[in-house]
């Protein structure tokens, strides 16, 4: 699967490969209304890694509806749509208009943004507030709900096994890493909100070590994501107990990245004569 | 427009200065069209701290030749390394990107660059030239070393120049350009591509006399393909991405 503000609507990558070969898009966060966003600049380059703060630019749930969703329903695989919200109502409201979305089938809650000043996260770092968004979003979203925990928290299995009890049917982690960069010279912030979210290979051990603990805490289904390159670093999350993974920052340098680690895992399979991929989850010998 | 991701062999490297070279890139089949303005997204190999792609404008294309051509300017170890690249290398590219620079209502036009900004201005030249439209070329630097390829520009229209040192041309900035000082130009479109505070005093020049200015701007990117919202700029209509709505845009369309 691609990763949520990393693959646009897939509209974006189309001109590359056929985007059908993917297990599942998900597309970028959706709010109840409107968001500008955070002013720029809203990136920055760090050692094998990048900031962002785009703060869930997007034009809101009731335009999803109408102009998006008409344009990308038909693609032949799975289109998730990452639900992000304020507070627990406007969570409630985005989940209980996707619900009516036949071709649509599943969210991923996004508990876990850090890029905006309120909500996003903070409902990710505490469990009651976890619990509370899981819990008013699962009274009005009758398909797959796929939460979305945040690596800025001290147990992060903790918050999982809370997720899990409110009904979630499955977990994904790591959302980005709340980090920041300066400009020596300039003494100035390289990003407009100082802090942002840091992705890519630099938060690899970080997110492996997270969907280890997390496996090993819950029942249901552990997506894996953060730094992914290579089909070597997918198997990696796949043996640490991750029954799929997303790709995010390595769609922005090689955009037939994805396609290039299913094959390769298929490859892996092949050279280990391992049955499906699916053989590979929790795979870790550790004696 | 379709976008595609080519690996693209280098012909030729032609050093400019301590500063500046010419990429020269072949590809092994016929080029798509590519338009005035647009960019590549381009991968730096063996740069280690280089993670991200590199966005660079398309300089020129030679289409018989399945040439496009790169004016890089050494910053950084990205552009560095893509500076040191040999014949016979290898360089990815994702492209073509963003928008271009429109056609102009009438024949005269002003094309007004600085440092690297010069860049996207040879290929609008041609092009323009290809339309019967003599191009004006406005290029500033701070001294004569900083004037890149003029030999280029020359051979595609009437090139003026001006110098913060004196040393060649008009001393100062371009906007001090008696084509830029007159309350009657007679030009009736502005294409412009450079620093920001130069694009900013050449569009307000260009709107104080009802001309229209078109821009390129070079926010950061990390896609370039209208991905992941990192390269927005402030509009009438709120942020839009430099990448994909960009990176030409009318001047009075910006707030900035
Ligand atoms: C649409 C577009 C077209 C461009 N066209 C050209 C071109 O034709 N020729 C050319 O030489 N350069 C061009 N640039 C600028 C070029 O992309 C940057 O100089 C390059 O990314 C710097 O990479 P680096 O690794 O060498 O430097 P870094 O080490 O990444 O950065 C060195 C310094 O450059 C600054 N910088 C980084 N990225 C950019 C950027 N995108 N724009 C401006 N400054 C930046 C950094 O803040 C830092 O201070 C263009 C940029 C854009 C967005
Ligand atoms: C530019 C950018 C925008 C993102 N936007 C979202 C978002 O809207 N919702 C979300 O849940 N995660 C978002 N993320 C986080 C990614 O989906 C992913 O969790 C994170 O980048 C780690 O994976 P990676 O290292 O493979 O990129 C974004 C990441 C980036 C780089
Ligand atoms: S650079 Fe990603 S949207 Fe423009």
């Amino acid at each position: 699967m691609t990763a949520s503000g990393t693959f646009g609507y897939g509209e974006e990558y189309e001109d590359f490969f056929d985007i059908s070969q993917l297990g599942g898009i998900i597309v970028k966060g959706t709010t109840g209304s409107h968001r500008e966003g955070n002013p720029y600049p809203r990136m920055a380059e760090t050692p094998h890694g990048m900031l962002n703060a785009v703060g869930l630019q997007n034009k809101g749930v009731d335009y999803f509806v109408k102009e998006i969703y008409p344009r990308i329903k038909d693609y032949n695989t799975n289109m998730l749509v990452n639900v992000s919200g304020s507070t627990v109502e406007e969570y409630e409201d985005v989940a209980r208009k996707i619900n009516e979305l036949e071709k649509i089938p599943g969210i991923e809650l996004n508990i876990s943004c850090p890029n905006v000043k309120e909500g996003g996260m903070a409902f990710g770092t505490s469990c009651p507030s976890a619990v509370s968004v899981i819990n008013a979003v699962r009274k009005v979203y009758d398909k797959h709900i796929m939460v979305k925990l945040s690596p800025n928290v001290t147990n992060v299995a903790e918050i999982a096994h809370a997720v899990e009890g409110e009904g979630a049917d499955s977990v994904s982690l790591i959302n980005t890493l709340l980090g920041m960069a300066i400009d020596a010279e300039s003494r100035r912030p390289l990003l407009s909100t100082v802090t942002g979210g840091l992705s890519g290979p630099a938060v690899k051990p970080v997110a492996l070590r997270m969907v280890w603990q997390v496996s090993q805490a819950v029942k249901i289904p552990v997506v894996g994501l953060g730094g992914i390159m290579t089909a070597a670093d997918a198997i990696e999350f796949m043996l640490a107990g991750a029954s799929a993974v997303q790709i995010g920052t390595a769609n922005f340098i090689d955009p037939l990245v994805s396609v290039k680690v299913i094959k390769g895992m298929e490859d892996y399979c092949e050279r280990h004569d391992i049955g499906a991929v699916r053989e590979l989850t929790g795979g870790m010998i550790t004696e | 427009m379709k976008k595609y991701i080519d690996d693209f062999i280098v012909t030729d490297n032609r050093r400019l200065n301590g500063e500046y070279v010419i990429l020269t890139l072949e590809l092994d089949r016929d080029l798509p069209e590519i338009l005035p303005g647009q960019f590549a997204e381009v991968k730096v190999d063996n740069a280690p701290n280089t993670f991200l792609r590199r966005p660079i404008s398309i300089h020129d294309v030679v289409e018989e030749k399945r040439q496009i051509k790169l004016l890089v300017q050494e910053i950084g170890e990205g552009t560095r390394v893509m500076g040191s690249l040999q014949k016979g290398d290898k360089l990815n590219l994702v492209y073509p990107l963003g928008n271009s620079f429109s056609d102009p209502a009438t024949k005269e036009v002003l094309l007004v660059g600085g440092g690297c900004g010069v860049a996207p201005l040879l290929y609008l030249g041609r092009k323009l030239k290809e339309k019967g439209i003599t191009p004006r070329f406005l290029l500033g630097a701070r001294n004569s070393e900083g004037l890149i390829a003029l030999d280029e520009y020359k051979k595609v229209g009437e090139v003026n120049v001006t110098t913060e040192d004196g040393s060649m041309g008009t001393k100062g900035f371009v906007i001090h350009h008696p084509l830029m000082r007159t309350d009657s130009p007679v030009y009736d479109h502005v294409y412009t591509c450079g620093p920001e505070a130069m694009m900013k005093v050449v569009a307000k020049y260009s709107e104080k006399h009802g001309i229209k200015c078109e821009v390129s701007l070079e926010n950061r990117m990390a896609c370039g393909i209208g991905a992941c919202l990192c390269c927005v700029t402030d509009t009438k209509d709120g942020h839009v991405c430099t990448c994909t709505d960009g990176p030409v845009f009318d001047s009075t369309y910006l707030k900035w």
